[in-house]
């Protein structure tokens, strides 16, 4: 009977709850969702390509347009690696000068999503009040890197601006209003109940499911999992800071709020650290043009999430393969699990919940489902291939070409 | 309440002239209160086209309060049909290329677009990739570039009064804009395959 009440309804690409193209088919049986296909790609660009055409400095440029919101941390990653490769070590002042403005960056950014949640479920002065405040973070980001959203700080081999005195003052000054803002969010997210009643209990996803479908980030944090890379594999100077993982076990879409107010708080006390504790120095050591030939996997937390980037280098000045995996594109497969049995009307703020950035999702994938994939060399492949004709009775071996005749 | 009389007026006049004088002069007038409403408020609609995402938090940025677009009688709308200005991002894509052209063509006449962004201008950084055509003008006729990676929202503002400054001159010079016109048709045409 349900079968014939199933109504199928498109959300996306252009959509007044998605801020950028992406395709959600939600399929209802009365209110209840039942299946959801995510379909993405729309933004995809080439990018990973488009590296391989460009030497080691301007992909730099070229992965911080992969997102514009964590911007810094897909360069941290690309950055990373390749000092790997080159074996060299950035200078500590560089180190943490990249966790700084790393930690800035998460605070615009989980600003950015407090103000898109509060959006999506009508609370439409939380947004405006959380937006407010992450104005006076991006006036930061620009007297840091001299532009609000693509601040260019990573180089290969540190970092290219520096920090001076009067700029630590202010961003001092910045953390100290800001926290006290935070503060007061948390109280709101904790106490008021109305905000509270639209979203415990949905977008469900426990410990166990959030390991299955491989969620990242706040997601997975926030379903009790103290998954942080900053944490289980310190890249930086990550190690010397001492900071807190924030976890919650609500594994909902209000649980997912708690965990980023509180790692807003928790950025706040590593941004004061590292204010505190920078060691003068050089800021940027010199690297080779041409990397030498190897590969690298680096990885780095952003603000949603576990940021992996795999680099392979044939010792000339540009990369063989450049691979990114942005944190946004683990967190699809569990998202569409939350949806399930959800209602409609909840979808857009289970959507946001996972903070979605689709032009950190959208690269080619190939997936070959049940099948092990393997590598063949050439003599393997032509075996390969003459070994799949003899199964069809035809035998590649003996077919002899016949001569040239001559006609003349 | 000032501009709801003088628009009364204008309906008023429209009528009169639609029963008692030619249909020319009745369609220039309605013409004349429809460009009026679009310079006093336009109303505008986002799409992000294949954007990293920089340019579109700095247009919702100029939304929020320290900058405010809505005091000037700007709002953003959820649906095409609803808006004036079409505000779009990133350097166009090939699976976002259909969908830009339809939004476009789903838009009331008389419409603007402002590529927002050095890739909506040129493609910017991400020219030459394969999946990506070029700049906005590549698929559909643009009014206003503004430049910038990421725009700063107060170019997002500029932006918008030049174009309601270059309305408002065009509207006093009269019918200045049939060749603009005439490019938007054109495109129209092209569409006719979605519909089909």
């Amino acid at each position: 009977m349900s079968e014939y009440n199933r109504v199928v309804i498109p959300i996306g690409p252009q959509h007044p709850s998605l801020k950028e193209p992406g395709c959600f088919t939600v399929t209802l049986d009365g209110e209840k969702i039942v299946d959801v296909v995510v379909g993405i790609g729309y933004n995809h660009r080439g990018l990973e390509k488009a590296c391989e055409s460009r030497n080691y400095i301007q992909i730099i440029y070229l992965l911080e347009r992969i997102c514009g919101i964590c911007s810094h941390t897909h360069t941290t990653a690309f950055c990373q690696g390749v000092e790997e490769l080159a074996g060299i070590s950035i200078p500590r002042r560089a180190a943490y000068i990249r966790v700084i403005v790393a930690e800035i960056e998460r605070l615009h950014s989980h600003l950015l999503w407090l103000g898109v949640a509060a959006h999506e479920i009508g609370f439409d002065t939380m947004f405006m009040y959380a937006w407010r405040d992450r104005e006076a973070v991006l006036d930061i980001l620009a007297a840091v890197g001299g532009n609000r959203v693509n601040y260019g700080i990573n180089t290969i081999g540190g970092v290219r601006r520096d920090i001076d005195d009067s700029l630590r003052q202010d961003i001092l000054k910045m953390t100290d209003a800001l926290q006290e803002q935070v503060k007061y969010y948390q109280e709101l997210a904790l106490t008021e109940t109305t905000l509270a009643a639209r979203l415990a209990g949905i977008g469900k996803l426990s410990g166990e499911d959030a390991l299955k479908y491989g969620a990242v980030g706040p997601v997975i944090r926030a379903s009790g999992i103290d998954f942080d890379i900053r944490a289980v594999d310190p890249y930086a100077v990550y190690a010397e800071i001492p900071f807190k993982v924030i976890t919650d076990t609500h594994a909902d879409v209000f649980g997912r709020t708690v965990v980023r107010i509180l790692e807003l708080l928790e950025s706040i006390e590593i941004i004061r650290f590292c204010i505190k504790n920078m060691p003068d120095g050089d800021i940027v050591t010199k690297a080779p043009r041409r990397i030498p030939a190897g590969e690298v996997i680096s990885r780095t937390e952003a603000p949603r999430g576990e940021d992996i980037h795999y680099i392979r280098s044939n010792g000339t000045e540009r990369p063989d393969r450049v691979r990114v995996r942005a944190p946004s594109e683990a967190n699809w497969h569990a998202m569409r699990h939350m949806l399930l049995g959800q209602y409609l009307a909840d979808a857009p703020i289970t959507i946001a919940a996972i903070d979605p950035c689709f032009s950190c999702t959208d690269r080619a994938i190939v997936i070959n489902s049940g099948r092990e994939t393997e590598l063949m060399d050439w003599p393997r492949l032509r075996q390969y291939s003459i070994d799949w004709y003899k199964k069809r009775g035809i035998d590649v071996a003996s077919i002899k070409i016949p001569e040239r005749r001559m006609y003349f | 309440m000032v501009q709801a009389d003088t628009l009364w007026k204008v309906m008023a006049e429209q009528a009169m002239i639609i029963n008692y004088s030619r249909g020319d002069n009745a369609l220039s007038l309605l013409k004349k209160a429809i460009a009026w409403g679009t310079r006093k408020s336009p109303w505008i609609i986002h799409f992000n086209a294949g954007s990293c995402n920089g340019c579109d938090i700095e247009i919702v940025d100029a939304l929020t309060p320290r900058f405010d677009l809505e005091r000037l009688g700007i709002l953003q709308r959820g649906t095409p049909r609803h808006a004036d200005v079409l505000v779009c991002t990133g350097a166009v894509t090939l699976q976002t290329k259909d969908r830009l052209k339809q939004i476009y063509d789903q838009m009331p006449e008389p419409k603007f677009v402002i590529a927002t962004g050095t890739c909506a201008c040129s493609g910017g950084v991400f020219n030459g990739c394969y999946c990506v055509m070029g700049g906005i003008d590549s698929v559909i006729p643009v009014d206003v570039y503004i430049p910038g990676c990421a725009v700063r929202p107060e170019a997002i503002i500029s932006a918008v009064a030049k174009l309601l400054g270059a309305l408002e001159a065009q509207q006093k010079g009269g019918g200045k804009d049939a060749d603009r016109r005439s490019d938007h048709s054109q495109v129209s045409r092209e569409i006719q395959y979605f519909k089909g």
